[in-house]
């Protein structure tokens, strides 16, 4: 296991198609039809680039577990080639996926219909250099045969080649989807994560899509199909010879309730709801609110036997009018009644996410006295925020942690904190101080001096502060659960709810 | 990997495996098929054995399995013994196969179409459309559209009422996947009338509440579009309004890629349907750490939803914006600021002082920015905000930016009365005149003879220096032909030359990016999709152009005015709701009038203006006599010598865009006919005619009066008619009318008049009233008149709405006895707006293709068949309102035989 770990390690570097080349295998599609040819003008070109692919692949007698996983592998990314050159236009949605870390290198690529050589990549590059941080690369970038469509996320560029027009948002959503479940599965989704997980992460990945179209994304669904990794799974189907791969169809995947397996058995029946609640706002100089805006969720854990129905209500659902549901959710018993009835999915899944926009409705917990000033003649800046509680509903402000940008020109800073620990980093200029939690009595503060370079004129830009806090046992929006009840079942369950306020984006300009 | 080992001589030793229990196994031996099946054909057929074995499998993943693989198996070969295994799947009891069974469809369709064609799997997959699983119906939904995207002509995804019910149905159950394909279909789909409309979005609209924003947004589109057609008094067209915006905010709270998305589509929308999201401006407030393809996108919503009632927030924000980082963010912000002045009129005042704020800043790109925006100001509200000139020339020295600069040097030029040292300020910049920029070069000549104009005593030199230099010593043509242009104004007639050059300037329009109309609606059908995040139709860049249907928007039936003009339909939008837009790029002329006209973008916008009435004027006043030299002397000195080689090129260009005016501005206008007898009309005799001149249609009216009494208080009025004209102005005859007196008058047009259907299509009823009595006539009016200077289309475009229109809407006319070379016919159209968008030769024929767009939107498109040598042509029309054909082809008539 260890050493094929190793080889698949070391094969990306190699997997470059262009580089692969072997006269004396031989090209499987020349003589065959091209339905469609002629249409494409990269047709060609990455038709000899599959080519070189197909031919690479390598077969040989399947003899132990580990080594199937690592054959299959490659074969999956064989596979593709052979249909690659007869179908220079099929309106497949996503052709291929790459992944790609900060440093620019390629090491995971995904086909699901015809070899996209790796060239293409280059023209995200381009734009990556363009754009001077990796989050302002562009979402869509179009090159002469293809639209590449990227997210970014942990620090991961996932960049799907598409060919025609498609929806974005759905390529998108799914993008998301794809590393939502490398998290569901692997618990982080790192790039060291995926390459030692290569062979689940192809495994995943072909399940998730067959021809473009996604066949299955419910990480209910693709756990029965393959299951995540354990160490002890892996220790047992070493020796066992057993696979990750299920051999049942997923239970669920058809019925009417396609998020929720059947047979669900536990001896301690919980369902827990958390309701977790950002706040973004943007407050001004001086200190009154711009805009600010609730974005609430309400997280599920349920663990219940058999086929729970469940219902949810609130004290005050007028709170809700603008609400996306889980499917799970019966749309018309909300609109009518306003009451949340499902049967939950199996597990963590988000039953509700909700905006709360009327700036009357969002109370804003802290506030921030600031003082920064620059002068123009001294190259010495004042510098001092003041952190306290607001509208609290009397609870605790913790966790509370303060980040600004400061302009180019401020060298140093030498601040004194009343409480917590403060950095400055003179490179970037990002100022962070970890305040912890808020005593009314005792408000914290940072006090100090900023070292600005000589002799140049004092900076346009006035820094921004980003708040982050949590307060327990608090909805700021005052949305509060009236009731849960099961239906369909016949035990008692145990209930539990949770609310967490925190800040989402929560900005102090000065 | 190790390198190039081909393994395909395993291949039957690996068959041998596929019989295996293990699923993993078997897994693998179908990969390795796929992989080699192709290399290998005829051993390929082992396999198809057990592939029909495993179709009959109990367990249905290895059944679904087997479907999944032979799918991916492109040998022909095989492909006909794996139909039956196929069809048998798409009847399979367990809705899993059969899901995936619909997916092998299309796929089998991509490697052999004709194949699936006549074993009949279409139709089955049609008819798993009805199936009782909403996973299978989703799967087919998108199994056919894919088939049908590759074959457009196709009706293979026929919606009828019943199908949609069923798609409908499977839409609440499906997985989201599937929802985002049913309502991508769904939005094909026309209903028949508002209340079908009405009863699928009621059914749509609970998807607005889904987490995955690609399904909101689907649905978005599916009610944008069939909103057209619901009836805006109707109570639920309000409600379906406040039902669109909360979803559309939420968006903006996902993930910064999907709100990217969000806000282009979002950008649309707005344009479409302001009244959606007016009211939530905050949102698109900018967060400082969103990334910036955000920050641009949101900022350019703020602008379109700045109004008067939210100006101050806006205002604050865009201030705060501009003290921000980056560079290119800073920039668009101060330039939103000027949009915001020009947009609202009464924050004018704010804006300026906000931009005289930025300007104090001294941070140099600010200033450049502000210093452009402020230009347009001045266009927009002239004689208003001079005072602040004095602050603006401070900042000369440290503009570097080629916009900047022409700005300023308009700004200069323009108020040249004002600034006491305004030949020193010009005359700073002409030091470095080939250096500097084309933009900065025209700004500066035609500043320095504006100058001129004004202050003629001490620039003489200064202008002659700057005509030698641009006509001289410069290679550009535009330059050239503009300092030629000035020079022999200047020399022929000075005081000619002032009414020209310091003409007062048309104002500039408010919204300068719209996107245009017609363009506007087409993109709304395709909300959520790549056209829609590049703001142009598919056509525009999806590779291979194939499978292009031109979408549009439905036409409303609930509503009075439209319901009766079926005319109007394809436009949808009512006429009188288009927002003036600027034409695209057309010939020269055409973009020197949008410069004019258009947005303040453009660089030179007065000197353009300068331009076009020059040539005007040179027209008329002969160039005999300007090469004689006569009054202005100086520079006719050097003329002469200099006159010699460049009139080939200067005064060929400059004969061109004469013919260019000439063109424009003259559509062909019939003579006057006597339309009311004096006997009829108590003694009013109204001859007339109608004439379209540079986009105005106007209606030429010689009044006579042959009674014996004297005539007052004229009024005119139209019956409702086809196309919604109606005079734009009353009739002003402003002393009465003695007898056996005539009164030429021109009485503008317009088309935002009511419209009913008229028989025949032209006909227009008058009433003209005056203190005797009121007097009705009818008159028909030639269609030419409606015919728009935007009317050319692009080619691709052309080609696809010509494949669109469906053959029964052609018409086939004679045009006899005009003996015309196809390019005298070509340019003699094109002066009625009937642009040649292709010409082609065949067979010895001339084919020219032609667009033309009618004032209500409607396109006509036609195919002009000459033959050399006989005089007689054949002109077939095609257009969606076939009605208009006739006229139109009498409007050829008219235009040819004239």
């Amino acid at each position: 296991m260890r050493k094929s770990k190793d080889r698949l390690r070391n094969e990306s570097p190699n997997q470059n198609p262009r580089g692969v080349t072997d006269p004396g295998a031989s090209g499987p599609d020349q003589s065959l039809p091209r339905p469609f040819a002629g249409a494409g003008g990269g047709c060609s070109a990455e038709g000899g680039a599959a080519k070189a692919r197909g031919a690479s692949g390598t077969w040989c007698e399947p003899d132990r577990p580990g080594r199937i996983k690592l054959l299959q592998n490659r074969v999956l990314l064989g596979r593709q080639s052979v249909s690659s050159t007869c179908t220079p236009l099929g309106s497949t949605m996503i052709h291929s996926l790459f992944l790609i870390n900060s440093s620019g290198d390629i090491f995971l690529e995904k086909h699901w219909k015809s070899v996209v050589s790796r060239s293409v990549c280059d023209y995200f590059f381009e734009a990556q250099e363009r754009a001077t941080e990796a989050e302002n690369v562009p979402p869509v970038i179009p090159t002469p045969h293809h639209y590449l469509l990227n997210v970014y996320r942990h620090k991961i560029f996932f960049v799907a080649v598409i060919q025609t027009e498609v929806p974005p948002l759905f390529v998108i959503e799914f993008l998301h989807r794809v590393v939502d479940t490398f998290q569901d599965y692997f618990g982080v989704c790192s790039e060291v994560v995926i390459k030692d997980n290569v062979v689940v992460v192809y495994e995943v990945l072909e399940e998730m899509l067959d021809n473009g179209f996604p066949l299955a994304t419910e990480s209910n669904i693709l756990k029965e199909l393959i299951k995540p990794p354990t160490i002890l799974r892996t220790v047992v189907n070493t020796i066992t010879g057993s696979t990750n791969v299920g051999d049942q169809l997923p239970t669920g995947q058809l019925s009417v309730v396609p998020w929720r397996r059947t047979g669900v058995k536990y001896t301690n029946n919980e369902a827990y709801f958390d309701v977790i609640e950002e706040i973004d706002a943007i407050i001004d100089k001086s200190g009154s609110t711009i805009t600010a805006e609730i974005q609430g969720v309400i997280d599920a854990c349920v663990k219940l036997t058999g086929m729970p129905d469940l219902t949810l209500s609130f004290m005050n659902p007028r709170l809700l009018d603008d609400v996306s549901f889980h499917p799970c959710v019966r749309f018309k018993r909300w609109e009518s009644e306003r009451i949340l009835s499902f049967i939950p999915p199996d597990g963590n899944f988000r039953l509700l996410s909700y905006h709360v926009s009327a700036q009357n409705l969002v109370a804003i917990p802290v506030y921030v006295k600031h003082n920064i000033s620059f002068r123009d003649s001294s190259s010495l800046g004042r510098f001092e925020i003041t952190v306290g509680p607001k509208q609290t509903m009397g609870k605790t402000v913790e966790g509370v942690m303060v980040t600004s940008q400061m302009p180019k020109g401020v060298l140093n800073m030498s601040l004194t904190p009343s409480q917590g620990m403060h950095t400055f980093d003179p490179v970037t200029k990002l100022l962070s101080w970890d305040v912890g939690k808020i005593n009314p009595q005792k408000l914290p503060s940072l006090k100090g001096t900023m070292s600005l370079q000589a002799g140049t004129s004092k900076p346009d830009e006035n820094p921004t502060i980003n708040l982050q806090f949590k307060i327990q046992q608090l909805a700021i929006s005052g949305l509060k659960v009236n009731r849960l009840d099961m239906y369909g079942e016949k035990y008692k369950p145990f209930k539990g709810i949770k609310y967490m306020t925190k800040a989402g984006k929560f900005q102090v300009r000065t | 990997m190790t390198v190039g080992k081909d393994v395909s001589a395993l291949f039957p030793d690996v068959v041998n495996c596929m019989q295996t229990d293990n699923l993993e196994l078997k897994k693998l031996v179908y990969l390795y098929l796929m992989n080699y099946a192709k290399s290998q054909p005829d051993m390929a057929i082992m396999a198809v054995n057990t592939f029909v074995k495993d179709c009959e499998d109990p367990n249905p993943l290895i059944r679904a399995l087997a479907v999944r693989t032979m799918g991916c198996i492109r040998v022909d070969k095989i492909t006909e013994y794996l139909c039956e295994p196929l069809r048998k799947c798409l009847k399979d009891e367990d809705p899993y196969v059969r899901k995936t069974a619909a997916v092998c469809v299309a796929k089998l369709h991509d490697i052999n179409a004709q194949l699936v064609e006549d074993q009949g799997f279409l139709d089955t997959l049609k008819d798993l459309i009805s199936d009782s699983n909403p996973m299978v119906v989703a799967n087919a939904v998108a199994a056919l559209s894919e088939i049908a995207e590759s074959h457009p002509s196709s009706n293979l995804l026929d919606l009828n009422p019943q199908s949609i019910n069923k798609l409908l149905t499977a839409l609440n159950e499906c997985t989201e996947w599937g929802q985002i394909f049913i309502l991508d279909c769904l939005a094909n789909y026309m209903p028949k009338d508002d209340r079908e409309a009405q009863s699928i979005c009621e059914r749509v609209t609970p998807r607005l509440s889904h987490a995955n924003s690609a399904v909101v947004l689907s649905a978005v589109k599916v009610l944008m579009k069939f909103m057209e057609m619901l009836s805006k008094d109707l109570d639920y067209y309000g409600t379906l309004l406040k039902k669109l915006a909360p979803p559309l905010v939420t968006l903006l709270s996902a993930e910064p890629e999907l709100q990217y998305v969000a806000l282009r589509n979002i950008n649309l929308i707005v344009q479409k349907r302001p009244e959606i999201l007016k009211h939530e401006m905050k949102v698109f407030f900018v967060k400082y750490n969103d990334p910036i393809y955000v920050k641009l996108e949101k900022l350019d919503i703020m602008i379109r939803l700045a109004s008067q009632a939210n100006i101050a927030q806006v205002l604050a924000e865009l201030k705060e914006y501009a003290t921000e980082v980056d560079v290119d963010f800073v920039r668009k912000a101060v330039r939103a600021i000027g949009r915001c002045a020009i947009k609202v009129e009464q924050s004018a005042e704010r804006c300026v002082s906000t931009l005289l704020d930025l300007i104090q800043t001294k941070v140099n790109y600010v200033v450049q920015e502000a210093i452009v925006v402020i230009k347009d100001i001045f266009r927009k509200y002239p004689n208003k905000y001079e005072s602040v000139i004095a602050t603006l020339c401070e900042n000369l020295d440290s503009l570097d930016e080629p916009e900047a600069r022409a700005a300023m040097i308009w700004i200069v030029g323009e108020y040249a009365e004002r600034i006491d040292n305004a030949d020193e300020l010009l005359e700073s910049f002409l030091e470095g005149f080939h250096d500097e920029s084309t933009q900065v070069q025209l700004q500066l000549l035609t500043a320095i003879v504006k100058l001129f104009l004004k202050k003629p005593t001490e620039t003489q030199e200064l202008v002659q220096q700057v005509l030698s230099l641009a006509t001289q010593d410069s290679d550009n043509p535009d330059l050239r032909d503009r300092g030629y242009i000035y020079w022999r104004l200047l020399s022929t007639d000075p005081v000619a030359a002032k009414e020209v050059v310091l003409v007062e300037k048309p104002l500039i329009s408010e919204e300068t990016d719209l996107i245009e109309p017609t363009l506007l609606d087409e993109l709304i059908c395709y909300i959520g999709t790549l056209a829609s995040v590049y703001h142009k139709p598919p056509s525009a860049f999806v590779e291979g152009s194939r499978g292009i249907v031109h979408k549009s928007l439905p036409p409303r039936t609930g509503s009075s005015e439209s319901a009766e003009s079926p005319d109007a339909a394809p436009s949808g939008a009512p006429p009188s709701e288009q927002p003036a837009v600027i034409p695209t790029q057309g010939d020269l002329l055409g973009d020197l009038l949008n410069l004019d006209l258009g947005p303040p973008v453009s660089g030179p916008p007065v000197a353009t203006s300068s331009v076009q009435m020059g040539a005007v004027d040179l027209l008329g006043g002969g160039l005999d006599s300007l090469m004689g030299g006569t009054g202005f002397t100086a520079p006719s000195a050097v003329m002469p010598a200099n006159l010699g080689p460049p009139p080939s090129g200067g005064l060929g260009d400059l004969f061109d865009l004469a013919g260019g005016v000439g063109t424009l501005s003259g559509s062909h206008v019939a003579p006057k006919t006597v339309w009311l007898p004096a006997m009829k009309a108590k003694g009013l005799e109204i001859s007339g005619t109608f004439s379209r001149q540079v986009g105005a249609i106007s209606m030429d009216l010689l009044l006579t009066n042959k009674a014996l009494q004297v005539m007052s208080d004229f009024a005119i009025q139209f019956n409702r008619n086809s196309f919604g004209l109606a005079p734009a102005a009353p009739l002003q005859i402003h002393a009465p009318l003695a007898p056996n007196q005539t009164v030429e008058i021109s009485l503008p047009l317009n088309t935002v008049g009511s419209v009913m259907k008229m028989d025949p299509l032209n006909n227009l009823q008058v009433a003209v009233k005056n203190n005797i009595d009121v007097f009705y006539f009818s008159t028909l009016y030639p269609l030419h008149i409606l015919f728009v200077e935007d009317g050319k289309m692009e080619r691709q475009m052309f080609l696809a709405t010509w494949k669109d229109i469906p053959n029964e809407n052609e018409a086939q006319f004679q045009i006899k006895d005009c003996p015309l070379s196809a390019d005298a016919v070509s340019s003699k159209l094109q002066g009625s707006n009937i642009f040649t968008v292709a010409k082609r030769n065949v067979e010895g024929q001339d084919m020219l293709y032609q667009s033309l767009k009618l004032t209500n939107g409607i396109w006509v498109l036609a195919e002009l068949r000459i033959q050399p040598g006989s005089p007689s042509f054949t002109l077939s029309l095609k257009c969606r309102a076939p009605e208009v054909s006739q006229y139109v082809y009498q409007a050829y008539e008219t235009i040819l035989k004239n």
